[in-house]
């Protein structure tokens, strides 16, 4: 018994022993697998994980950059970046959100909009970041709160610069307005600049320099706890201001043709024919541009459509209308430049124009006929016998050719958006389009700038220009210089200017514009009436064109007629004439006649121009 | 025999702690270790110095504990086994029949002046009866011993699982199973039962509640959950992976300063230090932890008896078992349940219970019989 005792002592320490070292053994494996696992952790996914840190704790935030100004020829600035508040509650700083929401709306105007729009923004904001409230506070508003301020922990106004434009609405077409980003926009451009809140040009000088006037974006890395609360800048990109753009626009010259326009529909360009450069580009009516800058409300945007007049259809680029007599001066300058009407060469106006072997009759303006008429008569008293007469001698191809010389019928790349090209009618448009052949009647009143024609007043404008400087032609455009404001430097753009229009002999330029100057100065000129008291020489053409179609022998009694039945009134000139400083169109929708109502408005802005600026260029 | 060698190396220096029944390596590597605990917690902790004197108050209270426990002949430890066993038992009872009155978990006791966790007190008791039962017996033990020795393990088991504390009910069975094991369990039994769990892991997921099965499924797969139960987990691996081989400094870990680490002062303590020293830090800290184990197992094969051998055996393998179970959930091993990093993570009670663990293991290494001189 104690034998076995003493021997089965021995043999348990023994297997105790064994089972000590497997133990130990155990103990190695489960550590040894531990630390395999973290080597996996730690060294192998290392990266992994590393990024993962990072991306919780690191945070990048954009500083949107400030868009570049945009100044007016003599520098006065026309686009602005003004500061505006915005009320912004940071919900983990406030007790209670309703109570201060109570609070607030006692000193400041808060309306259900606005709240309903912040209860929504809060249920997706990131924690530690402030709410928007209330956009655009007024200039007491922020003083009531900067004075109650202490009453409010977590409320905040923050500053920001935003889109102005001081003139209202004067240029709001050649400025055009930026807006909020849209989908759209974020697909076209490249996203990353555009994180945040910053703006995009959405029409206009503001669309078409964008990628100028935008600038870059900064970007802060700053360190976040869990919560989202900015802890430390980590490392900061400043963003990169826009550029600055200097237009060739004339501001105040724009605003003494918006007034002439009065309250018509319409357009006016004045372009300065040795550069091409455009002083004023109006369409009418009007429209404010601020108040798209905060997004529009859908009130404010029906009202502007109310009256049906489409105030953001900018009829100087993208209206099309039929030309006129104003194309009169073009025809004649082919006919006479192909040999198909003489310097002097008279046709006799009875009043009306037939063509061989067909009934129907081309009338005149004038009933009675202007009797014998040269090319210079024929332009000053607009008569219409002697150019249907000439348009059917030369034919439609021969008058394509040559108006195509001066830029009808295409685009004229302006730096601007939503130019629309016209339409300058050939053989080939009519087949492609209209799947007939080309009538010999439709060249017949092409010679007045009826029919299939279209040109906007841009094109006019332009043409007009060149007419001024006997065939040569500048590139029509807005940008005059781009001014980098961080270092100073100012660069002129220079733009490459289209072929010029050939004509064979100096005398029939001479004769053309001899006729246009009887339009104002000549005892029968279609706009005598503005030729009295001018200081100066200017050439002009007169234009009715109509909206109306008159059924044969049908008299047209502009009286009876409702007003948009009414011809649009039309009229184009350039002054002074030896040397040529600025070439105005001017299109007055349902104007009635050119020379009384379109005539006038173009002399305002002639008058005004070469009295305040003798040619030169201030800025 | 060991313990001689080991005394004449050390006779000069740590005569001291020596009459003082404390084992100098052992109490060593434990100051090592709390003090780096000290440090770990001081960073997770954000620089708080009201928690790094609280947890040292409490660390001071568990070495005081273990020096206690330390003079107590082991005889006297299995003397009283089967009295603080039945004390213990009763006590959970107890617990479980108020925790029904207020229907809901009930793990304290309140005395008024302090609070008592029973299951805390099972932990050293029932490894303890279940030596005190087989010391005496011939080992390898019969099938009839094992059987009572498995019952005895149970008991506690199930109270504490009932209140409902998985994790310490899983830390008390593995600490009785352990004497059984170091008891010569035969290891035909220990495969067979390997085996058996096993086979009935399909069964017992047939019969899981669809939340217990959503809970296996986060802890499998974190990332679908990122937000709600994966999100500690996620964040942990974060911690763990970004300090990658030295880690981000003492004081810079992004994780648990920026509070993205949940728990960083408890459970998931050991994530910070990762986050902090990295791989080569983790290394460390785990040698010294495998240095108590490999101790605490060389006490236990020196002492004179069975039930000194057993119960030393046991203490230290559960150790190692808090150890692998919060490490390995931490860095996504196992699934998350609440078991601290043990002598690291901030709280009181399991760490006065472990020190009391050790206290035992120096005892049984320094109250020697002089039999065989």
């Amino acid at each position: 018994m104690y034998r076995t005792l003493i021997k089965d002592l021995y043999m348990e320490v023994r297997m105790f022993n064994v089972r000590a070292i497997v133990a130990a053994l155990v103990s190695t494996i489960l550590i040894g697998l531990l630390l395999m696992r973290l080597f996996q952790l730690q060294i192998i996914e290392h990266a992994h994980f590393d990024t993962l840190s990072d991306n919780n704790r690191v945070r990048l935030m954009s500083s949107n950059p400030n868009r570049g100004l945009i100044y007016d020829r003599q520098g006065m600035v026309i686009a602005e970046n003004r500061p505006t508040f915005s009320l912004d509650i940071t919900p983990e700083e406030v007790g209670n959100v309703d109570d201060t929401l109570q609070e607030l709306a006692k000193i400041i105007t808060i309306n259900e909009s606005d709240i309903t729009q912040f209860k929504k923004a809060l249920k997706r904001h990131k924690p530690f970041q402030g709410v928007s409230l209330r956009t655009n506070l007024n200039e007491k508003e922020v003083a009531i709160l900067a004075v109650n301020r202490h009453r409010f922990p977590g409320v905040d106004f923050k500053t920001q610069l935003t889109r102005f434009y001081p003139m209202g609405t004067s240029a709001v077409h050649v400025l055009g307005y930026v807006g909020r980003i849209d989908e759209k926009e974020l697909q076209r451009v490249d996203s990353s600049q555009y994180s945040g809140s910053s703006p995009i040009g959405k029409v206009g000088i503001e669309r078409y320099y964008e990628d100028e006037l935008h600038g870059k974006v900064g970007y802060k890395k700053v360190e976040v706890n869990v919560q989202g609360r900015v802890l430390r800048v980590l490392e900061e990109i400043p963003p990169v201001p826009g550029k600055d753009l200097i237009l060739s626009i004339d501001a105040r010259l724009q605003s003494i043709a918006e007034k002439a326009m009065g309250d018509n529909s319409g357009a006016l360009v004045a372009i300065e024919p040795d550069t091409g450069e455009i002083l004023a580009m109006v369409s009418m009516p009007l429209y404010d541009p601020n108040l798209f800058v905060h997004g529009i409300s859908t009130k404010a945007y029906k009202a502007l459509h109310r009256a049906g007049r489409r105030p953001q259809f900018n009829r100087a680029l993208s209206g099309q209308y039929p030309p006129g007599s104003i194309m009169k001066p073009f025809i004649g300058l082919g006919g006479l430049d192909s040999g198909h009407m003489g310097l002097h060469e008279e046709v006799d106006c009875e009043g009306y124009f037939m063509l061989p072997n067909e009934e129907r009759k081309y009338r005149d303006w004038k009933k009675t006929g202007h009797g014998s008429t040269t090319i210079r008569k024929a332009l000053a008293e607009s008569c219409d016998v002697y150019f249907y007469q000439l348009a059917y001698k030369m034919g439609i191809d021969r008058i394509f050719n040559f108006l195509d010389m001066f830029g009808f019928g295409k685009k004229t790349g302006i730096d601007t958006t939503s130019e629309r090209r016209g339409l300058l009618p050939s053989r080939e448009w009519k087949r492609k389009e209209k799947k007939t052949i080309w009538y010999p009647g439709e060249t017949v009143i092409t010679g007045i700038g009826q029919g299939y024609m279209l040109a906007t007043p841009l094109q006019m404008a332009s043409a007009t220009a060149a007419l001024s400087l006997q065939g040569k032609r500048k590139q029509p455009h807005l940008l005059r210089a781009i001014r980098n404001n961080q270092t100073g430097e100012t660069l002129t753009i220079q733009v490459a200017d289209p072929k010029p229009a050939t004509i064979k002999s100096k005398r029939q330029w001479t004769q053309i514009i001899n006729g246009m100057k009887d339009v104002v100065h000549g005892v029968h000129g279609s706009a005598r009436a503005i030729g009295y008291d001018l200081s100066y020489e200017m050439a002009g053409k007169t234009g009715t064109a109509q909206v109306y179609g008159i059924a044969q022998d049908e008299e047209y009694d502009e009286e009876s007629l409702a007003k948009k039945l009414r011809d649009h009134a039309l009229f184009t000139a350039f002054a002074p004439i030896k040397s040529p400083k600025i070439a105005v169109a001017v299109i007055v929708e349902n104007g009635g006649s050119g020379g009384k109502v379109a005539a006038p408005i173009a002399k305002e802005v002639i008058n005004y121009y070469l009295q305040n600026n003798d040619g030169k260029n201030v800025h | 025999m060991y313990t001689d060698t080991i005394g004449s190396q050390n006779s000069g220096r740590f005569r001291l702690l020596q009459s003082m029944h404390l084992d100098p390596p052992l109490v060593f590597a434990l100051l090592l270790l709390t003090a780096c605990g000290l440090g770990i917690l001081y960073s997770a902790g954000g620089q708080n110095i009201d928690l790094i004197i609280r947890q040292s108050t409490r660390l001071a209270l568990a070495f005081g504990v273990m020096l206690l426990m330390a003079q107590i002949p082991p005889q006297n430890f299995k003397l009283w086994a089967p009295w603080i066993f039945l004390l213990g038992v009763t006590l959970l009872a107890f617990v479980l029949i108020l925790g029904d009155i207020g229907k809901g978990a009930q793990r304290w006791l309140d005395f008024g002046f302090v609070r008592f966790q029973p299951s805390e007190m099972m932990k050293l008791a029932t490894p303890m009866v279940v030596a005190w039962y087989l010391a005496d017996k011939a080992l390898p033990p019969s099938f009839k011993h094992l059987l009572i020795a498995f019952v005895l393990v149970i008991i506690p088991t199930m109270l504490i699982a009932k209140q409902p504390d998985l994790g310490t009910s899983l830390l008390i069975a593995a600490a009785g199973f352990f004497i059984i094991y170091f008891a010569s369990l035969k290891w035909r039994f220990i495969a067979g039962f390997t085996l058996l769990t096993g086979a009935l892991t399909p069964v017992v997921w047939h019969y899981m509640h669809a939340y217990q099965r959503q809970r296996v499924l986060t802890f499998l797969n974190p990332e679908s959950d990122p937000l709600g139960a994966g999100y500690h987990i996620i964040q942990s691996k974060i911690a763990i992976g970004s300090g990658g081989l030295y880690g981000k400094g003492w004081l810079n870990g992004t994780q648990s300063h920026l509070d993205f680490l949940p728990e960083r002062s408890t459970d998931f303590i050991f994530s910070v230090f990762a986050e902090e020293f990295g791989f080569m830090g983790v290394i460390l800290l785990l040698a010294i932890y495998f240095f108590i184990v490999i101790r605490g197992l060389v006490i236990a094969s020196s002492a004179q008896d069975s039930f000194g051998r057993l119960l030393a055996g046991s203490l230290s393998m559960t150790f190692l078992v808090y150890l692998f179970v919060n490490v390995g959930m931490v860095s996504g091993l196992l699934p998350v349940v609440g078991v601290p990093l043990p002598l690291v993570s901030y709280g009181g009670t399991s760490m006065v219970t472990l020190m009391a663990g050790f206290g035992m293991l120096m005892s049984i290494n320094s109250h020697r019989r002089l039999l065989r001189k």
